[in-house]
């Protein structure tokens, strides 16, 4: 009686659920924020979306937005039960839920984005954003008038520590005695609050803004004032054509669809991949709102970096205290960046221990 | 420090408060008939999306202000709906109307993502808005921050001055008596809670249209329960509502800039201030009025059905 | 024409489940125009949000799971609201509720031999936490006459950044690359599973059985009479001699208490360590439940799984039809609007009557 209740169902999913086209590889995503977020969460879906018009004939993608890490491993595995061959988790907190949920699917494929912890149906990527931090810490010395930069930080984890530092360097490679004001404010995005950021940067003298948080608002802050500004996960060009010099931009695309041609051609293998600019997975968006001369250092070190010419974190690197992180003529070694939980020489603040 | 860095500084403490102003003092109107709205949140943030969207789609900031203002009322209608006209319960109804509001407002926004406007256009009066040290602050903010103050003072004179002001006050103390003297309770209550949406709604559009001048989903971040703290915080007197909005929007100013002047406590610690300031300022309140007994509105959040 | 409202002399029971079901109905009609607007067939939409999720044994679970802490805080919070206490900080003693039990977790990480004892530490730690947590408003009230509303608000955010300040500072992971979680817990310190998957944990179980206490409690204990007494009519507590400043406290605690218990629950059943959020939000979202469940258990317990229904089709319905998040929000808003509208059926009789509004 309960069995032929189920199967009847069943059978009425089956019918008013949307045609399948077989053989297709379903690919999900998961997103910690609203797509609408235009940035980071925004960013990834663009690659969904170039990915469904590489192959519309071979995949088919879907997503879930707004998915609270506490609540991620029932998104997750809601995805693996709708037949998906391939998942992307997109945020560092879905990292134990990812690695739970992948136990229970061995066959099906997991990426998962910024985490260190893989298994035989895990891979996990990352950017190394602080390539592009650096390119953006150069232009900032070049052109700031009062030598301070305003810096408006999300949350004290190792990707924006390390972005900090990168910024800090390659300012200092310009200008020894440039100066950076650091404002956590706790948050991905809060556009109010990013904005009172901006304006309190801006109040004490810093005339260039960068942002590790995802709305335009302290672009358009900087706008408003006649200031420059750095855009952040996405190009926010259109939020602030007078002020936005350049922006990082993360990717996805080209990772995306390489992962999904590797599952469909069967030669997928977990890995952890790590790529820069030389990947094409950082990218600087048009260099605007800048002399000539300025924008010609900024292409030669995005050049340089792509080539392994230059290095954001070649030696010496003197922490804050005075102790060498860095040997002279050494580079950082990955684990050290990825774990980054110190300030370079020259930053005046404090890191929560 | 510079007369000109504390004008920057007063400048975004006013501007930081202006949406709280304008949609606590809707909600102290409300409040003052008797009826708590909690659904500030959800009409605010509806009021950031359809008003964005209407500058859009008619490229004027006041259609787009009217119109957010038009949303916040919209909502606010159905919940007078409910708690005026069927006596249920506002604490609930609130609540229904802010996650309601949140969705409603990703839906109408979803096609307005990424798109930009310029910011509302400010003052400029040659002369005045030049003087050093106050003319920004007095004489160089956009419309909405006039509004809000402006908003204010009529508010204070209706409540204290005119006639009507002192029968809502006193729908507010007590619905039956006024009811038994053939006041007409529901109406004015209806048309209070139709007020305090349109002031959500306009608040929420001062966010889309000149705070940060575009549309982002949930951009609102909690500042509508912020404003509902503030009507109680200032014991629902208007002046003391725009003082309480100052002390909140100057606590998240100012810790930003103590940060950014790197003071060296960790964000969470800074970040968590506003709200305990606002639990000190609360009890330092209440100590000063032991004997005076509670400010509050008496018929505050209890229903009202004219048969009993 | 003007409404009229004339109280019924009794609860009408056949009634009191007409008007919630008249509600569903009116919400589901209206959220089919809305998914209709949008290009769906409302069919396959009303399949994705309420057959999908029950067809299956492992949503079954995650509604349970999902139902779980809602109906748990719910149900300490109709304590609060039906002696009207307005309570909404349930989110705070929530996230202090896990944080404290977490950190009893961490503290004996590692404990060999006999280890039976921490489960329960951590549970009776995150209760306590949460009462601890739920007194300073209900102190403030009863000594200061503070509005409990706001501070319990605030401090909700003040519990939010004390959790975030701790997993990114003192209780991370020394080996995780100083990212933001603490090491995952022991296996004593997480609460059992009940079936194979790993998904459905004891939790529930606790959860159901606060439900059941507080169903006596609040029927057939004084307190409980104190509690509905107070809540119906103030002046008559007053003259049977109630303690208004003890049922505030007494009300606050259970609040608390059941918020702490569930934060906990949720740390150690689902989660398994401390990170920056616990948290999708449930201390708000079972002050709906506690309203959609009219304050009575029973009822807090249908509408807790009925609002883990439309979550868990929601993420379905985005996944096979592409419906927007916003729509379930809206849909569950609108849902709580009928209910809430619908109640007025119970209570009295509705009459349109000529003439103005008065």
């Amino acid at each position: 009686m309960r069995h032929s209740f189920c199967a009847c169902l069943g059978a009425f999913l089956l019918l008013l659920g949307p045609a399948q086209a077989e053989g297709k590889l379903k690919v999900g995503f998961v997103y910690v924020g609203p797509v609408a977020d235009y940035g980071y969460s925004f960013q990834h879906d663009l690659s969904r979306k170039a990915l469904a018009e590489a192959m519309p004939d071979k995949v088919e993608t879907t997503y879930l937005e707004n998915v609270p890490e506490a609540d991620s491993e029932r998104a997750i595995e809601k995805l693996a039960r709708s037949g998906m061959g391939l998942i992307f988790t997109t945020s560092f907190g879905f990292m134990e839920p990812t690695l739970k949920v992948a136990k229970k699917f061995p066959t099906v494929k997991f990426e998962h984005a910024t985490g260190y912890k893989r298994a035989a149906n895990v891979s996990t990527y990352s950017a190394r954003f602080y390539e592009g931090r650096y390119v953006c810490g150069k232009i900032a010395a070049k052109l700031s008038k009062t030598g301070t930069v305003g810096y408006i930080a999300s949350f004290p984890i190792p990707e924006v520590v390390s972005g900090i530092n990168a910024f800090m360097l390659g300012a200092q490679s310009v200008n020894p005695n440039v100066k950076v004001k650091i404002v956590w404010v706790n948050t991905w995005f809060d556009p109010g609050k990013e904005a009172e950021a901006a304006k309190a940067l801006l109040a004490q003298g810093a005339d260039i803004l960068t942002q590790h948080t995802d709305s335009a608002a302290p672009l358009q802050e900087a706008e408003k004032q006649g200031k420059l500004a750095f855009g952040q996960s996405s190009d926010q060009y259109r939020f602030a054509p007078k002020a936005q010099l350049t922006a990082i931009v993360d990717d996805w695309n080209g990772y995306v669809i390489s992962e999904a041609k590797a599952v469909l051609d069967g030669s997928w293998k977990s890995h952890d991949t790590w790529g820069g600019i030389k990947d094409g997975l950082v990218v600087l968006a048009p260099f605007t709102n800048m002399p000539a001369d300025v924008k010609a250092m900024a292409e030669d070190t995005v050049k340089a970096i792509a080539a392994g010419r230059t290095h954001p974190f070649a030696g010496p690197v003197t922490k804050q205290d005075g102790t060498v992180a860095v040997k002279d003529g050494e580079t950082a070694p990955d684990p050290m960046i990825l774990g980054m939980n110190w300030y370079v020489k020259g930053i005046d603040d404090k890191l929560p221990q | 420090m510079t007369l000109d860095m504390v004008q920057m500084i007063l400048v975004t403490v006013l501007t930081a408060a202006t949406p709280l102003i304008i949609a606590a003092i809707g909600e102290l109107v409300v409040e003052r008939a008797g009826v708590l709205n909690l659904g500030v949140e959800g009409m605010m943030i509806c009021g950031a999306a359809v008003g964005f969207a209407a500058a859009i789609e008619t490229g004027s900031t006041l259609l787009g202000a009217l119109a957010g203002a038009g949303a916040g009322l919209g909502l606010a209608s159905v919940f007078g709906l409910l708690t005026v006209g069927l006596a249920a319960n506002q604490v609930a109804s609130g609540l229904a109307l802010t996650i309601l509001g949140l969705g409603l407002s990703g839906l109408v926004g979803t096609s307005y993502v990424g798109l930009k406007r310029d910011p509302a256009p400010h003052l400029d009066i040659p002369g005045l808005s030049d003087l050093p040290g106050i003319g920004q602050l007095l004489f160089g903010q956009d419309a909405f921050v006039y509004a809000g103050l402006a908003l204010t003072i009529a508010v204070s004179w209706f409540l204290w001055r005119t006639r009507g002001g002192l029968i809502l006050r006193a729908i507010g103390d007590d619905h039956t008596a006024t009811h038994a003297l053939g006041l007409p309770v529901r109406k004015l209550r209806f048309l209070a809670v139709l007020f305090g949406g349109a002031c959500a709604g306009l608040a929420g559009s001062y966010l889309s249209l000149a705070y940060t001048p575009f549309w982002a989903p949930a951009m609102t971040a909690g500042r509508g329960w912020i404003a509902l703290a503030l009507v109680v915080f200032a014991s629902w007197r208007p002046a003391r509502l725009v003082a309480g909005a100052i002390l909140f929007g100057g606590a998240t100013v100012l810790q930003l800039h103590a940060q950014a002047a790197s003071i060296g406590l960790p964000g969470q610690v800074l970040s968590a201030l506003p709200y305990l300031a606002t639990i000190v300022a609360l009890v330092l309140l209440s100590l000063g009025r032991r004997q005076g007994g509670s400010l509050a509105p008496a018929a505050l959040g209890r229903d009202f059905t004219p048969h009993r | 024409m003007r409404l009229d409202l004339v109280p019924r002399a009794g609860r009408s029971p056949f009634a009191a489940i007409l008007a919630p079901a008249l509600a569903f109905l009116a919400s589901v009609l209206l959220g089919g125009v809305a998914v209709s607007l949008l290009g769906v067939s409302p069919t396959a939409a009303f399949a994705a949000y309420f057959i999908a999720p029950l067809s299956e044994l492992w949503s079954l679970q995650e509604i349970a799971l999902k139902a779980a802490p809602l109906a748990l805080i719910a149900t300490g919070l109709a304590f609060c609201y039906r002696a009207n206490l307005w309570n909404i900080g349930a989110e705070g003693q929530f996230v202090v509720g896990g944080l404290a039990g977490g950190c009893v977790a961490l503290a004996t990480q590692g404990s060999a031999g006999f280890t039976f004892w921490i489960l329960p530490t951590m549970l009776a730690a995150g209760t306590l936490a949460g009462i601890v947590y739920a007194m300073i408003p209900a102190v403030l009230k009863v000594q200061l006459g503070v509005s409990e509303i706001l501070t319990s608000l605030m401090l909700v955010y003040v519990a939010e950044l004390l959790l975030d300040y701790m997993a990114r500072g003192p209780l991370r992971d020394p080996a995780g690359y100083n990212f933001p979680q603490s090491v995952a817990f022991d296996a004593a310190a997480r609460l059992p599973y009940l079936m194979e998957g790993e998904t459905l944990h004891a939790g529930v179980l606790v959860a159901f059985a606060s439900v059941v206490l507080a169903t006596i409690v609040l029927g057939r204990t004084l307190f409980g009479f104190e509690v509905r007494v107070v809540g119906a009519s103030p002046r008559a507590a007053r003259f049977a001699g109630f303690s208004e400043a003890r049922l505030t406290l007494a009300a606050f605690a259970v609040s608390g208490g059941a918020a702490g218990l569930a934060g906990i629950a949720e740390v150690a059943g689902k989660i398994g360590q401390l990170q920056p959020t616990i948290s999708p939000g449930y201390g708000f979202t079972a002050i709906i439940v506690a309203f959609l469940g009219r304050l009575s258990p029973p009822g807090i317990l249908v509408a807790a799984l009925v609002i883990a229904l439309t979550t868990i089709g929601g993420e379905g319905a985005q996944i096979d039809l592409r419906l927007p998040l916003d729509l379930t929000r809206a849909f569950q808003g609108l849902l709580l609007a009928f209910v809430l509208g619908a109640d007025v059926l119970t209570r009295f009789k509705v009459r349109l009557v000529p003439g103005g509004a008065r």
